[in-house]
């Protein structure tokens, strides 16, 4: 399990070799991983099925509580199903439709990357690790976003997508933390186990809001649903993986997985119903209105996500056995429409459907794909989406509360998904042969196979849908649920309310869509007008004021005199240290030098007077070379009281100080005296201060003894567990590695900055 | 930056190779006895230091062969390769693994992922140092 999350990342490190290797092949390839990823995961269904859940452990690091361990269920299983399945004929399409691209090699780098943080926060079964997951996915999504880097509107988009979710994520990371507290444990599958009323815990309303911040701004809830048609910046493939099992869906996963747990509370429901209703409506009116292809996708996106978040809300039975239909016929039809998408952009040279039609004679694979995809999309028999549909109307119909309200926004958003999936399917297909930028002609195969596919599955589960159900779905309702759960999925349910709502929107949508040509314009302009209110311009309006902020900020804090710095952390330390000091502790003045020798006399005195003659002289080389002497008296203190390793390093750390020090100094110009005597004496008074706190914390700390050293426990044990005599050095390698870790990491980073630094500076000057 | 006097340059010749055998014998007996990456490194890095001092930036370069940051990377890399063995085998993140290969005679030469990690310490001071010196020396060039 382990190998199977992480091997996506092993090979995006050999992509790029294996690229050089396969050349035009590369997508078939790279899409064995996934596919052989799918099988593993397949394979896993009967297990699963007989034991409801399984929980692959390995501890990753103990002291911190943080573990990699897997949990299997129902539900994550659907996730990684789907994410390596479509996954799979994503890397193959993009291999066809990026073809010859210069940065084909890079791309499919970070593709492997987000594929396998997907797959890493669908199986998580830690919080923190699921968190990591879930940033990774941020991160990697805002790389494939900007994809086409050189392109400002791409960099821009990517930007925006990157600060709405890692600010949510920022809110889910305090929820995930909160959940914990709540319920005691890190590990999802003892927080789904245990039978807590969480919902009636203080942090209950707290946890929630965090959590659902996280969810609503990954899923692209109102309001915060304007990064996604932004994300079309991205190539094609990227955004039908986005869209269909990736990315968005993550928000939805952790609904979903955290239901049982938190679903109890009316917070909760309400909240999920609301949000998910607007977001629904919103989506659906959007898609409708709009003319690029990717853009109406993107929308109808929106719309699903909102369906499904309303779905979780209402959590009956019925509501999410319908959940699990949707999202899957959702991944499936989403996917192949994206690439169908694609296709066309690709063949006609316009992503407009306004400027398509009568493609249906030069490009008749895809136009059959398209319809099979559009059909599910519309919720028509005999595909998936028209159970997914029928599941949703009913269990509205049935829902405990609000019912009417959630039932009219749906055949609301259901008259204008028709509408969508008639300009997605019909438009660019029928009617007139319009003219295009470019020829059109038959998509390659590897375009094709990918939608054809997915909508072949689309039709089977549609006309079998024990299979999917007996397979697999009914567990995966189960683990959503937290009991497991009867589901009886078919085609035909009889004439009912819903079939007749359903027959009602389709009959609503398709008359929507003969006036759609003139509806359209005006529709688009109320929209722009009503942009300027509107969440992105809120966005647009916080970043401004963020810059505003930070450069008043940075005027007021970081005005680059150092002196000012150096005298704020001064006071600001030894003001609260010694606060806590007199309040704590109290002054103790009982020092004992009885047996002192005179060498300690000596290098007392020594460090006195290289301290006096350092911030006395007016030679920056004098008292940088008396720092030194300062540093080297310290070391000898260190060497007379036996720690030859601190001693070592302070002489090698002070040479190199000294060194780097005069180095730059070559760089200063002369030295004048800027400072008022009044500066001056304020600086001294700090100063003193300062020192006076540090002598009293030393005395203070010789006779009091707030822990049980753990020294001893060192000393015992690095010669039996560590293999070494040298207790620093095991200390640093091997018992606190991760805290050296760490600090390398940190030294690197810093080398990295003054590098930076200093080739700035020098490009600075070879300007005119 | 560089100096030309016959003392400084004679003087880094004979210093530097004996500082840098010496800031390896540090990196190695580290375990048992004072010494280690860190301390290592910057020995090492005090040798180039020297070298530079008296043959300027850009010969340093040459003798260092790599570029100072490449140095960061591989120390980092060396840091989280030494983990791989713990990941394995199923352990927390870092538990040592140790390995004892018989020599001639009665010896045995120890080795272990925490030798690993602080090799790459000690690429990574020296990586730092070298950083900062050879880009500062350069900068007013």
């Amino acid at each position: 399990m382990l190998l199977a999350v992480l091997s996506g990342f092993l090979l995006a490190i050999v992509a790029p070799a294996l690229h050089r290797i396969s050349g035009r092949y590369i997508g078939w390839v790279l899409a064995i991983l996934p596919a052989s990823l799918t099988v593993y995961f397949a394979s896993l269904i009967p297990d699963v099925r007989a034991n409801g859940s399984l929980v692959l452990e390995y501890a990753w690091m103990p002291g911190l509580d943080i573990s990699l361990n897997f949990l299997v269920d129902g539900l994550s299983l659907v996730f990684a199903l789907l994410i390596s399945g479509i996954g799979t004929f994503i890397l193959i399409y993009a291999g066809a439709y990026l073809a010859g691209h210069k940065y084909l090699a890079r791309f499919f780098v970070i593709m492997l990357s987000f594929m396998a943080s997907m797959l890493g926060l669908v199986l998580s079964d830690n919080l923190i690790t699921l968190f990591v997951f879930w940033e990774l996915t941020s991160i990697t999504s805002y790389m494939l976003i900007g994809f086409n880097h050189e392109d400002m509107e791409a960099r821009k988009c990517a930007l925006q997508g990157l600060f709405v979710t890692v600010a949510g994520g920022l809110a889910l990371m305090a929820g995930l933390v909160l959940l914990a507290i709540m319920s005691g444990s890190y590990s999802l599958s003892e927080i789904l186990a245990s039978d807590m009323a969480l919902h009636e815990h203080a942090f209950y309303t707290a946890a929630v809001i965090c959590i659902l911040a996280g969810t609503f701004t990954k899923s692209a809830q109102v309001p915060f649903h304007f990064w996604l048609p932004n994300a079309m910046a991205a190539p094609t493939p990227v955004s039908a993986f986005l869209h269909s099992a990736t990315m968005v869906k993550a928000g939805i996963y952790l609904m979903a997985r955290l239901n049982p747990s938190l679903g109890e509370g009316e917070l909760w429901s309400q909240a999920l119903m609301l949000f998910g209703a607007a977001t629904m409506f919103t989506g659906a009116y959007l898609a409708f209105s709009s003319t690029g292809i990717k853009k109406v996708l993107a929308y109808s996106t929106i719309m699903a996500l909102g369906t499904l978040t309303i779905l979780i809300g209402v959590g009956t039975e019925l509501a999410l056995t319908a959940f699990i239909c949707f999202l899957v016929a959702h991944s499936l039809y989403k996917g192949a429409l994206f690439m169908i998408a694609g296709a066309l952009d690709h063949e006609t040279g316009t992503k407009d459907i306004s400027r398509m039609g009568g493609l249906r004679k030069s490009m008749p694979a895809t136009a059959v794909i398209a319809c099979l995809a559009a059909l599910s999309l519309a919720g028509l028999p005999p595909v998936f989406g028209f159970i997914a549909k029928e599941l949703l109307l009913e269990s509205l119909l049935e829902a405990p509360f609000w019912s009417v309200g959630l039932t009219v926004a749906a055949v609301a958003s259901a008259v204008l998904i028709v509408g969508v999936a008639g300009l997605v399917a019909i438009k660019p297909f029928f009617g007139s042969t319009a003219n295009t930028p470019k020829t059109p002609h038959e998509a390659p195969f590897g375009m094709l196979v990918g939608p054809g596919v997915l909508s072949l599955i689309a039709l089977l589960f549609g006309l079998a849908p024990f299979l999917p159900e007996g397979a697999l779905l009914q567990t995966a309702v189960g683990s959503v649920n937290g009991s497991p759960v009867e589901t009886h999925l078919a085609l035909w349910h009889g004439v009912n309310v819903p079939l007749v709502l359903s027959m009602g929107s389709l009959a609503l949508g398709l008359s929507l869509l003969a006036g759609w040509r003139r509806i359209q314009p005006t529709l688009y302009a109320i929209n722009t007008s009503g942009a300027r209110f509107g969440p992105e311009a809120g966005y647009f309006r916080l970043m401004e004021g963020i810059t505003i902020v930070a450069a008043w900020q940075t005027r007021v804090l970081q005005n680059g005199v150092l002196g000012l710095y150096l005298l704020l952390l001064v006071a600001v330390t030894f003001g609260l240290t010694g606060y806590t000091l007199l309040t704590k502790q109290g002054i103790t003045l009982a020092l004992d030098l009885t047996d002192s020798h005179f060498y300690e006399w000596g290098i007392a005195l020594l460090l006195l007077a290289a301290a006096v003659f350092a911030s006395a002289t007016h030679s920056r080389l004098g008292s940088v070379a008396s720092m030194g002497v300062l540093g080297f008296g310290v070391a000898l203190t260190f060497i007379l009281f036996s720690a030859p390793d601190l001693g070592i390093t302070q002489l090698l750390v002070e040479t190199l100080t000294v060194i780097l020090l005069v180095l730059v100094l070559f760089k200063l110009p002369e030295f004048v005296n800027l400072s008022s005597p009044f500066e001056r004496y304020r600086d001294l008074a700090v100063a003193a201060f300062a020192g006076i706190v540090m002598t009293l914390l030393i005395l203070a700390s010789l006779d009091v003894q707030y822990f049980e050293t753990i020294s001893s426990y060192y000393v015992e044990n690095s010669g039996p567990l560590g293999h070494g005599r040298n207790i620093v050095n095991v200390i640093l390698v091997d018992f606190r590695a991760l805290d050296t870790l760490g600090e390398i990491f940190v030294l690197s980073l810093a080398a990295l900055g003054v590098l930076s630094m200093i080739k700035l500076k020098a490009e600075d000057q070879h300007k005119p | 930056m560089k100096s030309n006097t016959l003392i400084l340059h004679t003087a880094a010749l004979f210093i530097m190779p004996l500082q840098l055998m010496f800031s390896v014998f540090l990196l190695f007996r580290g375990h048992d006895e004072p010494g280690g990456g860190f301390i290592g490194g910057l020995v090492a890095a005090g040798a180039f230091v020297l070298y530079a001092f008296a043959f300027g930036s850009e010969a340093t370069r040459r003798i260092l062969r790599v570029a100072p940051r490449d140095l960061l990377a591989a120390g980092l890399l060396f840091a989280i390769v030494s983990t791989i063995p713990a990941f394995l085998s199923g352990q927390p993140m870092l538990t040592a693994h140790w390995w004892e290969l018989p020599l001639p005679g009665e010896n045995y030469l120890k080795l272990s992922t925490p030798l690993i990690f602080d090799i790459g310490v000690y690429a990574t001071v020296l990586g730092t140092i070298m950083t900062f010196v050879i880009n500062l020396m350069e900068s007013d060039e």
